[in-house]
């Protein structure tokens, strides 16, 4: 029974998605850590991609009355942990294709020994790019430039504990 | 060393909170108000390139602060929105380097903002926070680690993003290297400020927060040494605290007019949300 409900609330949740990416579910993002259920509450312990990000108040706000939709659950809470640190490699396979979708490169490769990124263009693949600034439209993002496509673009930044 | 988990486990011991929310309040303090002397180059930046990135740093550090306040307020200190915004002038930690104005004028009227200094001040300042979080990575507060470990991410582009900048305009000929020299020695005469922890400095260090003070500092000195021969200048003497120790509650007219004017909306209205 609590597995059941654990699992509809891991379900729900992919309809929550970042308010500044719309095509990108929190699970997709790796922002969720752990969902705990017991007689009727649900703890969902989530990851901030950056500190300061002010997108956070209004996701937490998000996945509390998603989950609350769900029968058996009275009340949700969310707490924002540090550990493990949200860093990009965290971000689903389906979520990197929904971020292209939306015109965002996922997280490059980092190169530690030059501190290189190597991006290709979401809209044409081409690899012909160039970093225009590393701070984008919000924390987590880049700007970007294709000069095959000659599309602006944007990128998820590389975050990692190596850095 | 031993470990704390909590603030439930500070909590029970006296010495130990109390060293600990001194650091605290010093991190928290230099992030809130270097954010905020950021915040005033918005719309101002010398092109919107510039504009786009440094907003976004200012906001990762105003989150910075808010953690640090987080954690205060997790230890007893009253709630973070209130210590970031009600705690009079000789309350605050913060360096008095970092308080001081971008340059003459307001921010509606006439902002004669000086980017030289702005370029220093924040790369030496990141430069030391890097240090810091380095060595807070290890701290015996657990929470902080965690923190630091996370912070450290974001601070590694912040640095990189003043790099550059030092390095393009020192290494420029012309009006750019004489007002970079000039913004240098100005920020110098009182960066003692950020390196120090104060008069209870000991305590840190004592209790595994975060390593000694003067050990840190040495890092930094030779930090700046390298840089300073990349740059081609000649290394710097010890710098100093000309405008007083803000660790101990010093602070000038710049912070106290800050801080009214920071403030003035949560005065207005205290259940408003941050």
């Amino acid at each position: 029974m609590e597995k059941e409900i654990k699992d509809k609330i891991l379900t729900v949740l992919q309809t929550v998605k970042d308010p500044e990416i719309p095509s990108v579910s929190v699970i997709d993002l790796g922002m969720i850590e752990s969902v705990h259920y017991e007689s009727g509450i649900a703890t969902v312990k989530a990851l901030p991609t950056f500190m300061g990000c002010p997108a956070l108040e209004i996701i937490k706000k998000n996945i509390v009355s998603a989950i609350m939709e769900l029968e058996d659950i009275q009340s949700v809470q969310v707490d924002f942990i540090y550990s493990p640190p949200w860093t990009s490699d965290r971000i689903t396979d389906e979520g990197r294709e929904r971020l292209k979708e939306f015109g965002i490169a996922p997280p490059p490769v980092f190169f530690e020994e030059t501190g290189m990124w190597k991006v290709d263009c979401p809209y044409c693949g081409s690899g012909y790019t160039t970093l225009e600034n590393i701070f984008g439209p919000t924390a987590c993002r880049s700007i970007l430039y294709c000069k095959s496509c000659k599309n602006p673009f944007e990128a998820m930044k590389p975050i990692s504990t190596l850095m | 060393m031993t470990i704390v988990h909590d603030a439930l486990e500070a909590k029970q011991n006296d010495e130990y909170r109390k060293a600990l929310s001194e650091l605290l309040f010093q991190l928290a303090d230099d992030d809130f108000i270097t954010a905020y002397r950021g915040s005033e180059w918005l719309g101002l930046a010398p092109h919107i390139e510039e504009d786009i990135a440094y907003s976004s740093i200012n906001q990762d550090t105003m989150g910075h602060a808010a953690i640090y306040y987080q954690l205060l307020e997790q230890l007893g200190f009253g709630p973070a929105d209130a210590l970031a915004h009600s705690r009079p002038v000789h309350e605050r930690k913060n360096a008095i380097i970092l308080e001081e104005v971008n340059g003459p004028g307001t921010y509606l009227e006439e902002p004669r903002y000086d980017w030289a200094f702005t370029v220093v001040r924040n790369y030496f300042y990141d430069l030391y926070k890097k240090i810091k979080l380095e060595s807070l990575k290890n701290s015996s507060y657990e929470p902080l680690a965690q923190a630091a470990v996370k912070i450290n991410m974001e601070q590694y582009y912040h640095l990189m993003h003043w790099e550059t900048w030092f390095r393009q305009l020192t290494l420029s000929g012309g009006e750019a290297k004489t007002r970079m020299v000039r913004a240098i020695e100005k920020v110098w005469e009182d960066f003692e400020g950020v390196l120090t922890f104060g008069a209870v400095g000991g305590e840190l260090a004592k209790h595994g927060l975060i390593e000694g003070e003067e050990l840190l500092k040495k890092r930094f000195y030779s930090k700046i040494k390298l840089i300073f021969e990349q740059v081609q200048l000649p290394e710097p003497a010890p710098s100093g605290m000309k405008s007083g120790n803000g660790r101990n509650g010093e602070h000038t007219e710049d912070l106290k007019s800050a801080l009214e004017v920071l403030s003035e909306v949560y005065r207005s209205d205290p259940s408003a949300v941050w």
